[in-house]
């Protein structure tokens, strides 16, 4: 069979299997709840056709080996042919959980499921209205080859807004009233959703401004390079004022609900900046970073809270504060020492081993008396002069942020941040090259606790109560996934993976479910297809990518795993 | 001329107070707790059984990741829910077997289908990972696949949370194994003997697996020099699935054997074991057969005894909470003191 | 001063390093047995030596990534056993290694800032304040990492790339500039020329001896190359089987006959 044709086929059959495991896992049913274009269009559908579409783009694509770029209507047929196979498949699991019943081992394997994935239209004409939107997704997703390269990608950044734009309805819509904007409200969103005018009008605009920017954006780039120093400075001035302002009048803007989100994406930030300088600047995989944020809020509420069990000094949060961090970076050495000699792979799990330490101590009837087991501790008092209210704990969160923010950028660019990327890079070059390596482990793994403690701290004062529960190994997982997802070593790709990893799944209630699965894609695909994250660091984009003849063989690897054969020569 | 081999320096001299500490304080309350006789002899009995059938699954699982790391020099964090996986089959295969009635008419049988389906779909689990998420990753720096691993663990936890539900599942009875059995002096209940002998009958079937075919041969081959092993012929990428395939297989049979114990199945249960049977797995010496069995066993029994025997002498209460902390505690000890293990090459660490 | 005898008979007044007896055991396998070694200040010293002769596993020991099984090692009167090689960098020894190993996603300059590691009084909290001190000590690293890339004929064109994408001699040149800037009084290099075409190793050759005159160096070499080694060294030690096999100036090395057997005369017909 032709090669092209064959390769369809398989990718199509992958997509296939990724529709039926979204619908054995629920998330179609879940998502079926939400529009993305009110009354036309829920996202639990929009699901299939987006694999469908994604399947068509790569079935289409030009292929490696052998070596062949189909053109025009030919790589429209080829989309066509793999998303219709996409179709197929999802047509035959409908079919199968209408016929036999295996709700018994598969609990999503529901007649509901097979309605949903005809669009509610029956099992005739729902198996061909599945079958050739399919296929026409299909064709829509290779077409984005045949176009030019500019008009491509301002399409898809435009859809991939106007869905995000569509998802965060309640939020947008929250923030609409805040602002006073309300009567936008009437125009773009429905219950649930965009209206089919709104979607339109976010996609047009949103693609419009993409395009106008791949064709004059070098141009205001020369522009602004040409200026004169002094004003670019002005200009930068401008923009971190702005950039304040827009942050201290936040809660204000977008409400309590929406400050609460806020709230915890930064204790994220938190968290995610000190895990960054153990994993990304230093290179050493903490897997048991939940300990420090255990022992930040432990600490906080033991100190500050007079419902301690044994040892209630009652001091302010900012009175207990300078203890707390004093407490964690002793932790952090402490846990540092033991696994100074160990390699990457058993420091994981030697440092997720006392990850699981700490939270079975602080649950065990034995440390009862001091930190309450399962019961926990009560009534830790809020950061006066700051209350307990989403709106006001914001700010000390936001200073922390800010302050953790600056800390480590400085550290990057100093002798200290130096000394660990050469450790990460190569440990014994590194010592040779005059590094005391123990020394700098022991402080990326204190200055790492320090920043993860005060995260817990933050966190003890903004719940009000301390358990045991809050500190599972999660906490340390979505802490990795997020630097991961942003690019390890990179402060601001800290920040997009906590507002992508932590935001979005806090404000999509439906998401939150299946949040650990989607971290555990994350993770498998950011290694396998951009190991440097989204916004990498110029130091890590090489070194994750190091191997001889590297980027040939990085595709033909990642080609393979998306089920494109791949043909030895 | 003086010889100084090595300094005693801030961070030995921790290691050693600590690690130093820590033994003394178990002897101290293994001590206590003899003395104070709060344990009849009967009891000490059941324990060590209970950790010796306990230890046999870890052994299982333990050998999945050593054989994978003897070959690629990592550590498949997934393994746990490989082993997860094929509970949750063996839970199946048996609800059915039990509803159509096999399960009383044929109990051997019964038993040994559902054995076959869960050591069947774990492979298949442990060699769809192998292809999708470690394969286009070999030669990249270490954390990649690392990560990657707990990425794919995740990916699979969840999904069996999806497909299955977040329940706890009850298992449908073995009557069969009911009831319990006595071995000279020694008393144990029918499933502990089914675990303890079916665990030892795979380890002899593996080890001879490993010591007298041509595809165990072959594994050896590239456990010692990949480079070597491909000039000599051996198809590489074969021996690292069928690598997979046997860790696959192993965890299957823990799956089912640790079902036998626990008679519950869960999307989580992968996790904790996972963890023990790789400490098993370093204790024994990571790489090596037959000190992957040895760890298991050790781990086992330390895991069963350890809490009552260590820590009731000091009067702490609950003890059993702390089981896991003294299964981390070994793994912690054992890479300060002898990271080697105890039948490991130094290098490997 | 103290006055060790030299073994091989010459008596070396001002010696920067001496090495007594020393003796590496990898459990049955000796790889140096009691090898006597001095350098005198402000040579160029060669060790060479068949592959297999122990010679990078002596290096290895000089500059503390090995420690030897027995054997005393000074360097300016401070014994070097029992150090850990970033205490051993900060006495002044510097080195490269044979298969260049670069920080290669970190950029040249960073490369070579690092190599100023161990002279740089910045502390974390100090770096954490950006106090003034620690950005003027920043500025002047960066200065003189210039300085030293410029020295050992980098283009400023290369600083901002990774150092992995640089080409093979550039990268030889990139490590040398990263030991210098530990700035050692003595440098050792692993086969500073190996994988180099003629007109590079010449370059490379002169830069050894402008280096040592203009930074005021000490080099102890491994080479494999004869030519450089005759060419360069002042000094030349022979090491066979991990022993020491003969010592002396170029001219006697060349004229030693059990040199000529081990050695030479094996490497004459190759060359």
């Amino acid at each position: 069979m032709d090669p092209l044709m064959r390769r369809a086929i398989i990718t199509g059959l992958l997509g296939g299997a990724a529709v039926i495991h979204i619908g054995l896992i629920g998330m179609i049913d879940a998502f079926q709840s939400r529009d993305t274009i009110a009354d036309v269009l829920t996202l639990g559908a929009l699901l299939p056709i987006l694999i469908a579409l994604l399947i068509g783009w790569r079935s289409g694509g030009p292929m490696r080996a052998p070596h062949i770029i189909p053109t025009g209507r030919r790589a429209v047929a080829l989309g066509a042919l793999g998303g219709g196979t996409t179709g197929l498949v999802i047509t035959a699991l409908a079919l199968f959980t209408t016929t036999i019943d295996v709700r018994w081992i598969l609990s999503n394997a529901s007649p509901s499921l097979a309605e949903e994935l005809w669009y509610g239209q029956g099992a005739a004409l729902g198996s061909v209205l599945v079958i050739v939107v399919s296929a026409a997704a299909g064709a829509a997703g290779a077409a984005l080859h045949v176009i030019p390269g500019t008009i491509a990608r301002a399409l898809t950044v435009g859809g991939i807004t106007a869905i995000l734009v569509a998802l965060m309805e309640p939020f947008v819509v929250a923030v609409l009233r805040n602002i006073g904007l309300r009567f936008l409200e009437g125009i773009f969103y429905a219950q649930g959703g965009l209206t089919l005018i709104g979607f339109v009008l976010v996609f047009a605009i949103t693609a419009a401004g993409t395009y106008a920017w791949a064709t004059r954006g070098r141009e205001t780039k020369q522009r602004v390079a040409a200026m004169p120093p002094d004003r670019r400075r002005t200009g930068k001035l401008v923009v971190y004022f702005v950039l304040t302002a827009f942050l201290l009048v936040l809660p204000q803007i977008v409400g309590s609900r929406l400050s609460e989100v806020v709230g915890t994406v930064g204790l994220y930030i938190l968290l995610g900046l000190g895990l960054n300088i153990v994993v990304g600047f230093a290179g050493l995989l903490d897997l048991g970073y939940v300990a420090f944020y255990a022992v930040g809020a432990y600490t906080t509420a033991v100190l500050t809270s007079a419902a301690s069990p044994a040892f209630s000094p009652e001091l302010p949060f900012f009175g207990a504060l300078p203890f707390v961090i004093v407490a964690a970076m002793l932790i952090g050495l402490m846990v540092g020492t033991p696994v100074l000699r160990l390699r990457g792979d058993y420091l994981a799990i030697v440092t997720l081993g006392f990850g699981e330490i700490a939270r079975i101590l602080f649950l065990s009837a034995w440390a009862q008396p001091l930190v309450g087991g399962a019961q926990g501790i009560l009534s830790v008092p809020p950061p006066i002069p700051f209350g307990r209210d989403p709106q006001s704990i914001y700010y000390p969160i936001l200073f922390f942020c800010i302050l953790a923010a600056v800390a480590a950028r400085s550290l990057q660019g100093s002798r200290v941040g130096r000394a660990w990327n050469a450790m990460r890079e190569d440990e014994s070059v590194a010592e040779a090259t005059g590094i005391n390596t123990v020394t700098y482990k022991l402080l990326a793994f204190g200055l790492g606790a320090a920043f993860g403690c005060i995260s817990g701290a933050l966190f003890a004062t903004k719940i009000g109560t301390v358990f045991p529960v809050s500190f599972d190994l999660l906490v340390s997982i979505n802490a990795l996934a997020l630097i991961i997802l942003g690019g390890m070593g990179n402060i601001a790709g800290v920040i997009v993976g906590a507002l992508v990893l932590v935001g979005l799944p806090e404000l999509l209630r439906e998401f939150s479910e299946f949040r650990l699965l989607i971290y555990g894609m994350v993770l498998v695909t950011m290694m396998l297809l951009r190991p440097e994250g989204l916004l990498p660091s110029r130091s890590r984009r090489a070194e994750l990518h190091e191997r001889e003849d590297a980027e040939d063989q990085y595709e033909d690897e990642a080609g393979e795993e998306t089920g494109q054969p791949v043909v030895t020569t | 001329m003086p010889v100084r081999r090595s300094r005693l320096n801030f961070v030995n001299l921790f290691l050693w107070v600590l690690g130093g500490s820590i033994l003394a304080l178990a002897a101290f309350g293994a001590f206590l707790t003899i003395q104070q006789g709060r344990l009849s002899g009967d009891q000490w009995q059941t324990l060590i059984v209970a950790g010796i059938a306990l230890g046999s699954v870890y052994a299982l699982l333990a050998l999945g990741y050593t054989l994978v790391y003897g070959i690629l020099f990592m550590i498949n964090f997934a393994h746990g829910e490989v082993f997860m996986w094929g509970a949750f089959t063996a839970y199946f295969a048996a609800t059915a077997l039990n509803n159509a009635g096999m399960m009383a008419s044929n109990p051997i049988l019964a038993f040994v289908l559902v054995l076959a389906t869960a050591m069947l779909v774990s492979m298949l689990v442990a060699v769809m990972l192998e292809r999708i998420a470690y394969r286009p990753l070999r030669g990249a720096p270490r954390l990649v696949p690392l990560i990657t691993a707990i990425g794919a663990s995740l990916t699979l936890q969840y999904t069996a949370r999806g497909f299955y539900g977040s329940g706890v599942r009850a298992y449908p009875d073995f009557t069969l194994f009911d009831g319990s059995i006595a071995l000279g002096p020694v008393g144990m209940t029918v499933k502990q003997f089914v675990v303890i002998a079916s665990a030892i009958t795979i380890m002899v079937l593996l080890y001879l697996f490993i010591n007298n075919t041509r595809t165990g041969r072959a594994m050896r081959a590239v456990s010692e020099d990949k480079d070597v092993a491909a000039m000599m012929g051996i198809n590489v990428d074969r021996i690292i699935v069928t690598t997979f395939a046997i860790g696959g297989l192993l965890a299957g049979a823990a799956g089912i054997l640790y079902t036998l114990l626990f008679n519950q199945v869960h999307f989580f249960m992968g996790f904790l074991p996972g963890i023990k049977a790789f400490t098993a797995a370093v204790l024994g010496g990571i790489g090596n057969v037959i000190g992957a069995a040895l760890g298991g066993l050790t781990l086992g029994i330390l895991e069963s005894l350890g809490p009552n025997l260590l820590l009731t002498g000091y009067g702490i209460p609950a003890p059993n909470q702390l089981k896991d902390v003294i299964a981390f505690s070994v793994l912690v000890l054992v890479l300060i003191f002898r990271p080697a293990g105890f039948l490991g090459r130094k290098e490997n660490v | 001063m103290t006055t060790i005898g030299d073994p091989t008979g010459v008596t070396v007044q001002d010696a920067i390093l001496r090495a007594d007896k020393v003796t590496m055991r990898f459990g049955g396998l000796i790889a140096n047995r009691e090898v006597d070694f001095v350098i005198p200040r402000g040579g160029i010293v060669s060790l060479i030596g068949p592959n297999g002769a122990g010679k990078t596993t002596f290096f290895n020991q000089l500059t503390g990534m090995l420690q030897p099984t027995s054997g005393e090692i000074t360097f300016e009167d401070t014994s070097l056993v029992g150090r850990t090689p970033h205490e051993i960098v900060e006495l002044g020894v510097g080195r490269t290694f044979q298969n260049i190993r670069l920080f290669g996603a970190m950029t040249v300059l960073a490369n070579v800032m690092v190599g100023h590691h161990v002279r740089m009084k910045a502390s974390w909290w100090g770096s954490l304040l950006r106090l003034p001190a620690v950005r003027a000590e920043e500025e002047a690293t960066r200065q003189r990492a210039r300085e030293l890339l410029e020295m050992v004929g980098l283009s400023r064109r290369y600083e901002e790339d990774w150092a992995k994408n640089l080409p093979y001699g550039d990268q030889r040149r990139l490590e040398l500039a990263r030991a210098l800037a530990s700035e050692p009084k003595l440098l050792l290099l692993d086969e500073p020329t190996a994988g180099m075409n003629p007109g590079e190793t010449a370059q490379m050759t002169e830069l050894i001896m402008r280096l040592r005159d203009e930074l005021d160096l000490t080099v102890l070499l491994i080479e494999h190359d004869m030519k450089v080694v005759m060419g360069i060294s002042e000094r030349i030690t022979v090491l066979d089987h991990g022993e020491l096999l003969a010592e002396g100036k170029p001219d006697e090395i060349r004229a030693n006959p059990s040199v000529i057997e081990a050695y030479l005369g094996k490497g004459a017909t190759t060359a």
